[in-house]
């Protein structure tokens, strides 16, 4: 799953519900995997779908809107509240997206994301709204999003934005590390911490 | 000049990176079925094995029937990840609490249960109700699998330290309120989302006068308002409590322990970036009325009218009513109830049970409505049967079953029907979260169990 992130450039769908907590994401009676797979396609599906059934699509829910597809996620603010299951993460980048936007984030959905290279942007309210109404306009209007240089551009209007992201968290998403190696490269500090007096 | 929280934080911190997160020493690993099985694989694919098992206990209980849990789990997918848990557990030498065990139960309950959980400690589990554990007095928080499988591998983690809160809560509670209305209260005040990138202290008079379950209760729902996690500093209440517990330390540990243990407090000139005070006599009997925890008012209270909504959040406001099939500005109190379930990580203790008990003692359910009690560890369930409870919860119609998650998720076999109103003392009313269109509503046991008894929302004041 790991994989370098830098600049993205695509079409988005846009998500207007705010407070969108991993429980619409992916339902608990879909975390029964044990392995990361698979998750994308019972993404949303409670929203997705008429009576839990694939072969009823809610025509007015916009993941099953044709007009709309693309990388990027653009959703209402407070995104990924609730529970911490990583599956919510896993079921978005199964998904296809590599990026999520919104104008708030839940702390352990952020970590979760940037755990799987899931890119999550916090962008202000205005230009969360000025995302929305660029892309309902015109479904194939192009987001850029520069980790590097860490902005986000609206291409159809050029107007733009930078977000933040902690300085540790940008190098291992450009280079494509995790955590874990960098845990493991220190394994011996942590040993001599445990036998220290604290 | 340190709060509680910075205490123990410094005492964790293995490594700082420079202009980065800190390199967090974790001392007790939580886990369950749910979130433990890809964490067990990544760390089978780097070929290696838990780093310190001993630090590490696991348990079953999001899966798992609440009744006849000597049979075999119906459901072929739960009993996977159940076994998948033993398998795990024996090639790495975890300890696991499984069905069966006289110490199975929630994770959040079992772990303050066993003495496990105590002061000073930095604690993990794949599961934001971690906060839990925060009552006394430790760092404890959710994570995601991949962050299982990096404490798993170091018994690490890396963090940023989080911004700090502080409420005050002061005075005397009302008749009929208690600890769950307290947090009910406050997530209605600051909102879903109002202490995002916080970790918050409670503290106050208020606090200082609640029994270790009741603070439990509180710390469970931080993360409903976003926040990391919860703590309240350890005091006489909180050793009493911890004294004689299987894992509490004993004899000359136990004096050691408490030595440190007392220097947890907030110094009276620590900092904390936000500060909030509640006057306890304001808070009424809470109740939600929609489909996140934010969404809750007293009990006697009516939803809000739609042009009270700030004009951004009124669809999805309107989205949520619509949900709930309630109407803005309606009244809450005297609306139908088709279940009750008191149980969950939230309240499921002896003392909610106890409540509970006292309460219904010598009533009867009302007709229609199905009512599950479900205790929160094999040690509840024992004790309770043990005091009686059992006998006054069949008199009133009211079913006692085993430990487990059980109606807090719709992920085992016990979920709410489609369209039926449950009020229920967990934690989340999220859309679907007891059943798809399943409709919660979220309130103390005293006020689930007056609702019992009537068959709809009602004020426990009416009833002391
Ligand atoms: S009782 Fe509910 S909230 Fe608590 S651990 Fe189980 S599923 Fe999570």
């Amino acid at each position: 799953m790991s994989k370098a992130i830098n600049i993205i450039k695509n079409t988005c769908v846009p998500l207007r519900n705010e407070n969108v907590d991993t429980d619409q994401i992916i339902p608990a009676r879909f975390l029964k995997g044990t392995s990361r797979d698979g998750f994308g396609k019972n993404l949303f599906r409670d929203w997705r779908y008429e009576n839990n059934d694939e072969a009823q699509p809610k025509k007015d829910f916009i993941l099953n809107n044709p007009s709309f597809h693309g990388k990027i996620l653009v959703a209402g603010k407070n995104f990924g509240c609730g529970s911490s299951r990583e599956h919510a993460a896993w079921a978005l980048k199964d998904a296809g997206f590599d990026v999520v936007v919104s104008s708030f984030f839940a702390d352990i959905f952020k970590s979760n994301a940037l755990n799987n290279f899931l890119l999550p942007v916090q962008v202000s309210d205005t230009f969360l709204q000025k995302i929305f109404a660029a892309v309902e306009a015109d479904p194939t209007s192009l987001l850029e999003i520069n980790l590097a240089d860490q902005y986000i551009r609206i291409m159809a209007t050029g107007e733009h934005e930078s977000f933040e992201i902690n300085h540790y968290k940008k190098t291992c998403l450009l280079n494509g590390y995790d955590d874990i190696d960098f845990l493991l490269s220190i394994k011996p500090d942590i040993e001599k911490f445990e036998t220290q007096e604290r | 000049m340190k709060s509680l929280f910075e205490k123990v934080w410094q005492k964790h911190i293995v490594q700082q990176i420079p202009d980065g997160p800190s390199v967090l020493y974790i001392d007790r690993h939580f886990i369950h079925e749910v979130t433990s099985p890809q964490a067990f694989a990544g760390l089978e694919k780097r070929g290696l094995k838990v780093f310190r098992p001993k630090q590490i206990v696991a348990t079953a209980d999001h899966n798992v029937p609440t009744l006849d849990q000597h049979l075999p789990i119906k459901e072929e997918l739960s009993r996977l990840q159940v076994e998948a848990l033993t398998k795990n557990c024996a090639n790495h030498g975890v300890e696991l609490y499984g069905l069966g065990h006289p110490y199975q139960g929630i994770v959040h309950v079992i772990g303050p249960e066993l003495g496990v959980t105590q002061p000073g400690m930095t604690i993990v589990c794949g599961d934001s109700h971690t906060s839990t554990h925060g009552a006394f007095g430790a760092i404890a928080f959710g994570i995601g699998t991949s962050e299982v499988e990096m404490v798993m591998a170091t018994q690490c983690l890396l963090q940023s330290k989080p911004k700090l809160m502080r409420i005050n809560i002061e005075g005397e509670l009302n008749k009929g309120v208690v600890s769950k209305d307290i947090i009910l209260y406050i997530i209605s005040k600051i909102s879903a989302s109002g202490a995002t990138g916080y970790f918050v202290e409670y503290a106050g008079s208020t606090i200082r006068g609640l029994s270790m379950e009741a603070r439990m209760t509180i710390c469970n729902m931080s993360i409903e308002m976003g926040a990391r996690g919860g703590m309240i500093a350890p005091d006489e209440t909180t050793y009493a409590y911890l004294k004689g517990k299987a894992m509490a330390p004993k004899g000359e540990e136990w004096d050691k322990a408490l030595v440190e243990w007392k220097k947890l407090y907030s110094d009276t000139d620590a900092k904390f970036d936000r500060e909030i005070n509640i006057d306890a006599a304001t808070i009424e009997p809470m109740i939600t009325y929609g489909t996140n925890p934010g969404m809750g008012v007293g009990v006697t209270g009516h939803l809000p009218e739609t042009n009270e909504i700030i004009e951004s959040e009124r669809p999805s406001y309107l989205k949520s009513i619509q949900y709930m099939n309630l109407g803005a500005g309606t009244k809450i109190k005297g609306r139908k109830v088709d279940y009750v379930f008191i149980g969950s990580c939230t309240n499921s203790r002896m003392e909610d049970l106890r409540m509970v008990a006292s309460f219904v003692k010598g009533k009867q359910k009302a007709k229609d409505v199905e009512v599950w009690i479900v205790p929160g560890s094999r040690q509840v369930e024992l004790q309770a049967r043990e005091e009686g409870l059992d006998k006054i919860f069949e008199a009133a119609g009211f079913q006692l079953r085993q430990p487990g998650c059980s109606a807090c998720l719709g992920m085992n076999e016990d979920k709410i029907p489609a369209g039926k109103y449950c009020i229920s003392t967990s934690n989340r009313n999220f859309e679907g979260r007891q059943g798809p269109n399943a409709r919660t509503f979220l309130a103390s046991p005293l006020t689930a169990a007056v609702a019992a008894i009537t068959g709809e929302v009602s004020d426990v004041r009416d009833w002391l």
